[in-house]
């Protein structure tokens, strides 16, 4: 008994030692797992995607590995050293995405980049992606839950400022997915159901009043082209016509890899970053998504029991959003695709080509991998 | 720090936060199971359908452009309109080796390599999968018969009809309607691509470009299906196109061919506008050029031989011809220095032939080197005496003279609606401190008063700072549209009048204006012999410096080109102005000699009817009462 008791404590041991090896470099296995498989699986895809563009591949690739260092850079500081910088790191952003207004005003035209040419060159509002959410999390963190109306007003003006500048980019995506993480922190932090409610419930007065009295009829038409878009045949309609064309073609197992038709032929615009979406559809099929949207699930579970784990309240503010906000990227990117929702320029995490999004998720998951890493008492776990 | 309610409060932010979690995960299980239903709707149950889209891809979305608005001159003449032209058009998808077929095309019309060059590019430009993309504009009968014969050999090209820009009126109208070109590359990326998705030309130049949004309209599209080959079979869906709206011009074509016939053969500009209404009646550069060349792409050599012309027929001279405009710009200054009160109707200078700054020894000359003894305000605008307005100019000062002239519209773009407008330039000691770091010398401000120095006007600027003493004050834009689809046009930034403390001055310069053309030693008394009305004007001459044009071999025609621009402004009948007239004859030397007869007799086109009698709806009581008070 006696030694059958010192096999499992020895295997634990073994179990242990090897986490505290991962404990000690601050990655989470699981997580790091995951992505590993979702990486390998988008290179797959995107080859199809692309027509077979190596080229892609390695910058896809490069990125990759880019987001990879970020990620375990970022595990590396401890939580408490961010809350502590957030509210910098906070106005920083918001300078930049001001001087971005000024520049786009300039220039006459849409910017969204910082550019100092030979030196660095960079979205702000992809910064904001993780300091909207932080920022909300230091301060709400600082107050007893659930939040008091007054400081749900101040959260609610943190987030606004950002979200009206990069509104005004303009780029609709990325505001609302930066909407998202600041609302969702308020959300873990038990932002009371009533209130949520009567939001909600008076949105719909709101609106209904505005879309008769405020609007004028050009603007009306741009809403329901947006939330109609096969209306619009020639424009942003076209591109969910033919995504719907090649996801339904592809069946319950799919036209098989590099054997998609619709993305081929070029019929399916943007098939290789935010439509790709429709390429797994038609060459993998049903089956297909479904093995992706387990990943998906799983990476998002994960996260959620990081949340539940987290043992300072910055932590789990935090890292509920994080992983709430991902989810909304999977949804509203399918969602879009399949004609469910409104065409908002969001990228399917991890598999649409794009550098940029990629480190940005990465490092998301690098924040996520220091809140669990750097807990005091691992023995909890 | 309470150490005990910190520890009760996180327990409870725990669970609370956990609660949070639960309900999180509750939402992600379910929104992705609506996602699998979502796709199982599109992937199971909508298979077939899919499947066969797909495999035959035969439903197409086609655009369908709208119809251009025409353009009507103020009597309904059309100077504007579109007609049927055929022109060949390649599906890149349907033609597979495509570089192939377009050597198949130039072998079978006999064209050159560069004619396949060209091609080759407008497929390049190509947008969106399976459109048929324009490579040859305005075929022949026999082209088309030839295309017809060779189908077999042409996937994918076919021969289409489309409505493309026509101007019957030729070269009257270039440089204001101005014309339509292809969209080139640099438009592509601005312009809305689903609205301009069957359109391939866009207003380049002149009423064309300014009002395009409103003369485009709005695109049309139909569902069709196709068989393999590309072929329409059915419409499933049609969705009407928006006509673009019609703009009625104020330009008057009779008008504006008087205006070219007064010009005769010479290089110049003309505008006359109704100075009650801002209303341009005729608009002339000269020489001009034929705008329908431009529609359906103009060959390298034409297009070179009119760019490189001496004449410079591209060159609109009304609207960014830049020219001292010398005395024409004296009654604008003379009601500045009435306004400001540095000389008023019987104040008198004494001219000796020149004028002298105190403390300088640098002499300004008259340009009567005689000089014209006392001067008054009156005299001196019917003399044009640059010795009393040396001194005016003085007394004024810079910044008052500044702020005066920009209440003229010197030094601002004046127009409504008119495509590239030059601003022209005022100077001020701001503006010459900024640009030449320099402090500013009184010196320029005396030549300033007689519009020489660094004072730089277009044609239409010195007509519309003409309108404004016909007007006493009243700022209308000018403007080319007199109506679209019926509306008038809308100033959004609106001029404020020029309000005077003593509003009879204006009068006091116009009385002058008219003694240059009917005083007994006017200026200009010559071009208004006989006239039926009386007329108020001022000539001007604006001095050239150096054009080099490569002429040197030709020494007489370079000197002829560096010859003064002759420059008249003016505006009749006298009390009861209809209409203003600026001209500017290139190297025409004389404003009061060659300009003054140009205005007169665009002023008898537009006032006396076909007996040569003043029309009655011009005739006005007060002239009666101004010709008595005269005699």
């Amino acid at each position: 008994m006696k030694n059958n008791f010192d096999r499992i404590l020895s295997s634990e041991d073994v179990m242990r030692r090897r986490a505290t090896l991962l404990q000690r470099m601050h990655i989470d296995g699981p997580l790091l797992i995951l992505l590993l498989t979702l990486a390998a699986g988008s290179l797959f895809v995107l080859y199809s995607a692309s027509g077979k563009s190596w080229d892609l591949l390695a910058k896809q690739a490069t990125s990759f590995g880019i987001g990879l260092v970020s990620m375990i850079v970022i595990a590396q500081l401890e939580p408490r050293f961010m809350a502590r910088w957030v509210p910098v790191a906070y106005i920083v952003g918001v300078g930049l995405l001001v001087v971005v207004d000024i520049m786009g005003h300039n220039a006459m035209g849409a910017t969204r980049w910082i550019n100092i040419p030979g030196v660095i060159r960079f979205q702000p509002s992809e910064f904001l992606k993780i300091i909207m959410p932080a920022t909300i999390a230091w301060y709400l963190s600082k107050r007893s839950l659930p939040p008091q109306l007054k400081h749900v007003c101040i959260s609610l003006l943190l987030i606004g400022i950002p979200f009206i500048l990069i509104v005004r980019q303009p780029d609709l995506g990325t505001s609302l997915l930066i909407l998202a993480g600041g609302a969702f922190v308020l959300f873990m932090g038990g932002l009371r159901w009533r209130w949520i409610l009567s939001v909600i419930a008076a949105a719909v007065p709101v609106s209904v009043a505005m879309w008769y009295f405020v609007m004028h009829d050009y603007q009306k038409q741009r809403v329901l082209t947006f939330l109609d878009p096969e209306s619009d045949p020639l424009g942003t309609g076209w591109n969910i016509i033919q995504s719907k064309a090649a996801i339904g073609s592809g069946g319950v197992f799919g036209k098989g890899w590099l054997m998609g038709t619709q993305s081929h032929l070029d019929f399916l615009p943007e098939s290789h970053t935010d439509f790709i979406i429709a390429v797994m559809g038609e060459e993998f099929g049903l089956v297909g998504i479904c093995v992706l949207l387990l990943i998906y699930l799983l990476l998002i579970g994960r996260g959620l029991v990081i949340t539940a784990q987290a043992q300072t309240l910055f932590g789990k503010l935090l890292a509920g959003s994080l992983t709430m906000t991902f989810f909304v990227y999977v949804f509203v990117n399918i969602g879009m695709v399949s004609g469910l929702l409104p065409v908002v320029g969001v990228p399917l995490p991890f598999i649409s080509y794009g550098g940029t999004s990629l480190v940005t998720l990465l490092s998301a998951f690098g924040v996520l991998m220091s809140i669990h890493t750097h807990r005091k008492w691992i023995a909890q776990v | 720090m309470p150490q005990p309610i910190r520890i009760k409060d996180h327990e409870k932010d725990a669970r609370l936060v956990r609660g949070r979690v639960v309900f999180g995960a509750i939402a992600v299980v379910t929104l992705i199971g609506v996602l699998i239903a979502r796709l199982y709707f599109l992937q199971v149950i909508q298979y077939e359908y899919h499947s066969t889209l797909s495999e035959s891809n035969r439903v197409h979305v086609q655009p369908i452009p709208p119809t251009r608005g025409l353009i009507f001159d103020r009597n309904g003449v059309v100077v504007a309109d579109n007609r049927p032209s055929f022109s060949l058009s390649m599906t890149r998808e349907r033609s597979g080796d495509w570089q192939k077929v377009l050597d198949v095309i130039v072998e079978v019309l006999q064209l050159t390599p560069e004619d396949r060059a060209i091609f080759e590019k407008r497929m390049r430009q190509g947008r969106r999968p399976f459109e048929p993309v324009p490579i040859m504009f305005e075929l022949t009968e026999e082209q088309i018969a030839l295309i017809a014969v060779n189908q077999f050999r042409l996937p994918g090209v076919e021969v289409v009809a489309q409505l493309v820009r026509h101007y019957p009126q030729g070269p009257h109208f270039a440089h204001s309607v101005g014309y339509m070109g292809r969209i080139n590359e640099k438009e592509l990326k601005t312009l809305d691509p689903v609205n301009y998705s069957g359109t391939h030309h866009i207003g380049k130049t002149g009423i064309e470009r300014f009002y395009e949004a409103e003369l485009h309209g709005q695109v049309g599209y139909e569902e069709v299906e196709t068989n393999a080959r590309g072929r329409v079979l059915r419409v499933l869906k049609r969705t009407d196109p928006i006509p673009g709206k019609d703009i009625v011009l104020s330009l008057d074509i009779k008008l504006q061919e008087a205006a070219e016939a007064a010009l005769g053969g010479r290089r110049g500009a003309v505008v006359a506008l109704d100075p009650n209404t801002g209303e341009v009646l005729a608009m002339v550069s000269q020489p001009s050029f034929d705008p329908n060349l431009f529609v359906t792409g103009i060959s390298f050599k034409a297009y070179a031989e009119l760019r490189d012309s001496i004449d410079r027929p591209l060159f609109n001279r009304v609207l960014r011809g830049l020219y001292p405009p010398g005395s024409t710009i004296k009654p604008a200054v003379a009601i500045a220095g009435l306004d400001a009160g540095v000389v008023t109707a019987s104040s008198r200078v004494y001219d000796p032939g020149y004028y002298q700054l105190p403390n300088y020894d640098h002499k300004y000359r008259n340009w009567n080197r005689t000089g014209d003894g006392y001067v008054d305000l009156e005299t001196a605008i019917m003399r044009s005496n640059d010795t009393y307005f040396y001194d005016l100019a003085h007394k004024l000062g810079i910044d008052r003279l500044s702020s005066y002239m920009n209440k003229f519209g010197l030094g601002q773009k004046v127009s409504l609606d008119m495509f590239e407008e030059s601003p022209g330039l005022m100077p001020s000691r701001e503006w010459k401190r900024a640009t030449r770091r320099q402090a500013w010398f009184p010196g320029e401000t005396l030549i300033l008063g007689i519009g020489q120095g660094y004072m730089q006007a277009t044609p239409l600027q010195l007509a519309q700072a003409t309108a404004l003493v016909a007007s006493k004050g009243k700022w209308y834009r000018p403007h080319l549209a007199k109506t679209i689809e019926g509306q008038k046009p809308v100033d959004p930034d609106p001029m404020p009048d020029i309000i005077l403390r003593n509003p009879s001055d204006w009068q006091k310069v116009n009385i002058g204006m008219q003694q240059v053309m009917h005083g007994a030693r006017g200026t200009a008394r010559k071009a208004a012999l006989g006239a039926q009305y009386r007329i108020a004007g001022k000539s001007g001459t604006a001095q050239v410096v150096a054009i080099k044009q490569g002429e040197k071999y030709d020494r007489s025609k370079v000197q002829e080109r560096h010859r003064d621009h002759a420059l008249f402004v003016g505006f009749a009948p006298a009390e009861n102005p209809k209409i203003v007239v600026s001209v500017m004859v290139e190297n025409g030397e004389s404003g009061s000699g060659v300009a003054a007869p140009v205005v007169r007799q665009i002023m008898d086109a537009w006032l006396l009817d076909e007996h040569g009698q003043l029309k009655p709806e011009y005739a006005s009581p007060i002239t009666a009462e101004a010709t008595a008070r005269e005699e």
